[in-house]
């Protein structure tokens, strides 16, 4: 009888994601036996908690699953409580409503593609070398981070939980002079930008691809961040009424995590999934961006999420630009919201830095919430991640372990996972036991 | 904790996450005009979310995040005994903030709600502050924590002094804002009896105070008691407001009792 040769590949606590995750593939005799990404995060119990609060602390709450896509679940929050009470928002309001979520678009991909992806080809564990050997780098970066962060201080007041977009519109404006300073480091961003293009189209991303769905919202005037469908890169759409339909849910029994998959199997979200899906409504400047990048659809090397986040941060500074003339033309007006309670149901979606999320709430004729429902996009991902990572393992086991290690976080990054946002529904069991650091 | 701090040269900063959604350290990174220069004053030696290389021997640790399992309790331990200085990071870690509201349910409704048959398998205490754990040095308030409050605490901490921290309450710095008062539109705001600090955002934003800072160093309760009454307001309502940041303090006995006695 031949000895059996395992290899195991284990990475515990991958750094520079949001949140806590271990790498575990085995190889038996060459054959990959076992891959998991488990998740190591504490309980968080959102939904639970939601129950008996008061419709209007649905953002409040929720944006404190995640401090990097805070605006995303209040606006996915507002979104489904509008909806569940029969407010239309204003003109004004879902025009400021895309900037808030645009800001935070921006500073998420520039942390994600500078902080987090970039250190792994410059060959260093962190950006803090960088300082020495890159400084016009870490200064670029800092620069567009920002920026992003700017456009959340003036629409929500500061750029982590912010406090002006509530139900039915905002409890404060920005100035028109506010506007304009904003539109004038938006302006000059461009250099900034065209930088960051060259940097991320000179790196040599892994040749790795796997076809798979993407998913992503539609809407007929724009590249989507809202809307009410789901579209399908393998076609079809899906009201976002009934995303339960289409974005299922459920336990596996290696993870203490629940994955999601579609009727075929595992999907992606995020921005790899809308470039995929919406390149032709993306803007001039961020089409060129992608053709620069290699990004011209369809794309299925995930590594690519990385570059497709540099073509919507372009994307969301000249639509930001545009939005902003449109309201210094107009003209803000005060429409102080003043929803009142009303008995029902609703359904928000809105694409965060990460990709669809989905809030679900009933609310009854107090007003207190009485069923909270929320799909994250990391979730969504897992077993996308783990398809990518059964199929990437046996090349990269030949390598050698640490190369396979590398290699294998390098694809957990790609994906931008925000694991505080998905524990909602994770806890740590025994099988991601905290080890004593 | 009373008593002078000790200076430290070029201290070693560990920074740690228990439940939380990592808005306070985001925060870190986030002060983009002062992060070069704070990295030349202090060693980041732990920081996950940043960075890869992680080292063991700290001066500072940084805590983030709520207490809800009792691995949390042996891990911050083991970094109390290596850190001279614990500093805690936002409202999660101290009063218990958002968490704290699981701390309303039973213990164990939160996760038969979310995971149905299988929420045995997701064990959960009761969410509680780092200090219910281990003594803390300094708490840096806030949901989130404000960038220069954390540039003002670092400062401090590098020379040797106390961290500026306001004892006041909330009200003082929304009069200096000028702000009109929540209470005359008719809203429920716990800035008479919340820690100063923010600037009053939330009200100067149209907004109310949600107490994320914790309560006062000596609010005056008679006051606010009176502010109460005059508004038609009682007790029980500012306790249905008061959980959202302060779950631990306003429920924790109760439910603590609970479960002891399970």
């Amino acid at each position: 009888m031949s000895a059996t040769r395992t290899v195991d590949v284990r990475v515990d606590y991958v750094s520079r994601v949001e949140g806590h995750g271990n790498i575990v593939v085995t190889a038996r005799n060459g054959e990959v036996d076992d891959v998991r990404f488990e998740v190591t995060e504490p309980p968080r119990f959102f939904e639970a908690m939601l129950r008996g609060r008061p419709f209007d602390q649905a953002p409040l709450i929720t944006s404190r699953i995640c401090g990097i896509c805070s605006n995303g679940h209040v606006l996915a929050a507002i979104t489904a409580v509008e909806d569940a009470m029969g407010i239309v928002p204003s003109d004004q309001t879902m025009l400021l409503r895309r900037l808030l979520l645009w800001g935070e678009i921006i500073q998420s991909h520039v942390l994600h593609a500078y902080f987090l992806v970039a250190p792994d080809f410059f060959g260093v564990g962190s950006v803090v070398p960088l300082v020495e050997t890159h400084p016009e780098v870490v200064k670029r970066a800092l620069r567009l981070k920002k920026l992003g962060n700017h456009i959340c201080d003036v629409v929500g007041g500061r750029a982590v939980h912010q406090v002006s977009a509530t139900i039915g519109g905002f409890t404060r404006l920005p100035t028109p002079e506010q506007l304009r300073e904003l539109d004038r480091s938006l302006a000059e961003a461009q250099t900034d930008l065209a930088a960051t293009i060259e940097l991320f189209a000179g790196l040599e991303l892994p040749a790795f691809e796997r076809a798979t769905e993407y998913l992503s919202l539609e809407s007929s005037a724009d590249y989507a961040f809202f809307g009410d469908t789901i579209f399908s890169s393998q076609g079809g759409t899906t009201p976002v009424r009934s995303y339960r339909e289409k974005v299922r849910e459920h336990v596996v029994p290696h993870s203490s995590a629940k994955h999601c998959a579609s009727d075929a199997g595992a999907f992606m979200v995020g921005a790899l999934a809308r470039v995929n899906n919406g390149y032709s409504r993306l803007s001039e400047g961020a089409r060129q961006a992608a053709v620069a990048l290699d990004l011209c659809p369809p794309v299925s090397n995930p590594f690519k999420n990385t570059t497709a986040q540099v073509v919507e941060t372009v994307h969301c500074v000249e639509e930001a630009r545009a939005v902003i003339a449109t309201l210094l033309e107009t003209g803000l007006r005060s429409e102080p919201p003043d929803p009142a309670p009303r008995a029902g149901r609703g359904t928000g979606a809105v694409e965060v830095p990460r990709g669809t999320l989905y809030h679900e709430y009933a609310i009854d004729e107090e007003g207190r919430i009485t069923d909270a429902n929320l799909i994250i996009p990391t979730g969504q991902n897992l077993a996308n991640l783990e398809a990518d990572m059964w199929a990437f393992a046996p090349y990269l086991i030949p390598l050698g372990t640490e190369k396979a290690q590398h290699t294998l976080e390098m694809l957990v990054r790609a994906y931008d996972p925000c694991i505080s946002c998905s524990t909602h529904v994770i806890d740590l069991t025994e099988s991601g036991k905290e080890v004593q650091r | 904790m009373d008593g002078p701090l000790r200076p430290t040269k070029r201290p070693r900063l560990a920074l740690f996450e228990l439940a939380s959604c990592a808005g306070c350290q985001l925060q870190i990174l986030n002060c983009e005009d002062e992060l070069v220069d704070l990295l030349q004053l202090v060693e980041f030696v732990y920081f996950k979310e940043a960075i890869s290389e992680t080292g063991n021997e700290y001066d500072i640790a940084l805590i983030e995040g709520a207490v809800t399992r009792e691995a949390d309790e042996t891990r911050l331990r083991a970094i109390r005994e290596r850190a001279p200085l614990v500093i805690t990071l936002g409202a999660c870690a101290h009063p218990v903030g958002i968490p704290g509201l699981k701390n309303a349910h039973d213990s164990e409704e939160p996760g038969r709600l979310v995971y149905g048959d299988a929420a045995g398998y997701f064990p959960s205490t009761l969410a509680r502050p780092v200090d219910a754990i281990i003594p803390v040095d300094a708490h840096i308030p806030g949901c989130p924590i404000h960038k220069d409050e954390f540039l003002s605490v670092v400062t401090a901490l590098l020379v040797g002094r106390r961290p500026p921290i306001p004892g006041y309450p909330v009200c003082v710095e929304c009069r200096l804002a000028e702000n009109p008062c929540a209470f005359d539109r008719g809203a429920l705001c716990l800035g008479p009896v919340t820690r100063a600090g923010c600037g009053a955002l939330c009200p100067s934003y149209g907004s109310r105070c949600y107490g994320c800072r914790g309560p006062a160093d000596d609010p005056n309760v008679s006051s606010f008691e009176a502010l109460l009454e005059k508004n038609g307001l009682n007790a029980e309502d500012v306790l249905a407001e008061y959980v959202l940041y302060n779950g631990y303090r306003a429920l924790g006995d109760q439910a603590l009792t609970m479960e002891v006695s399970r």
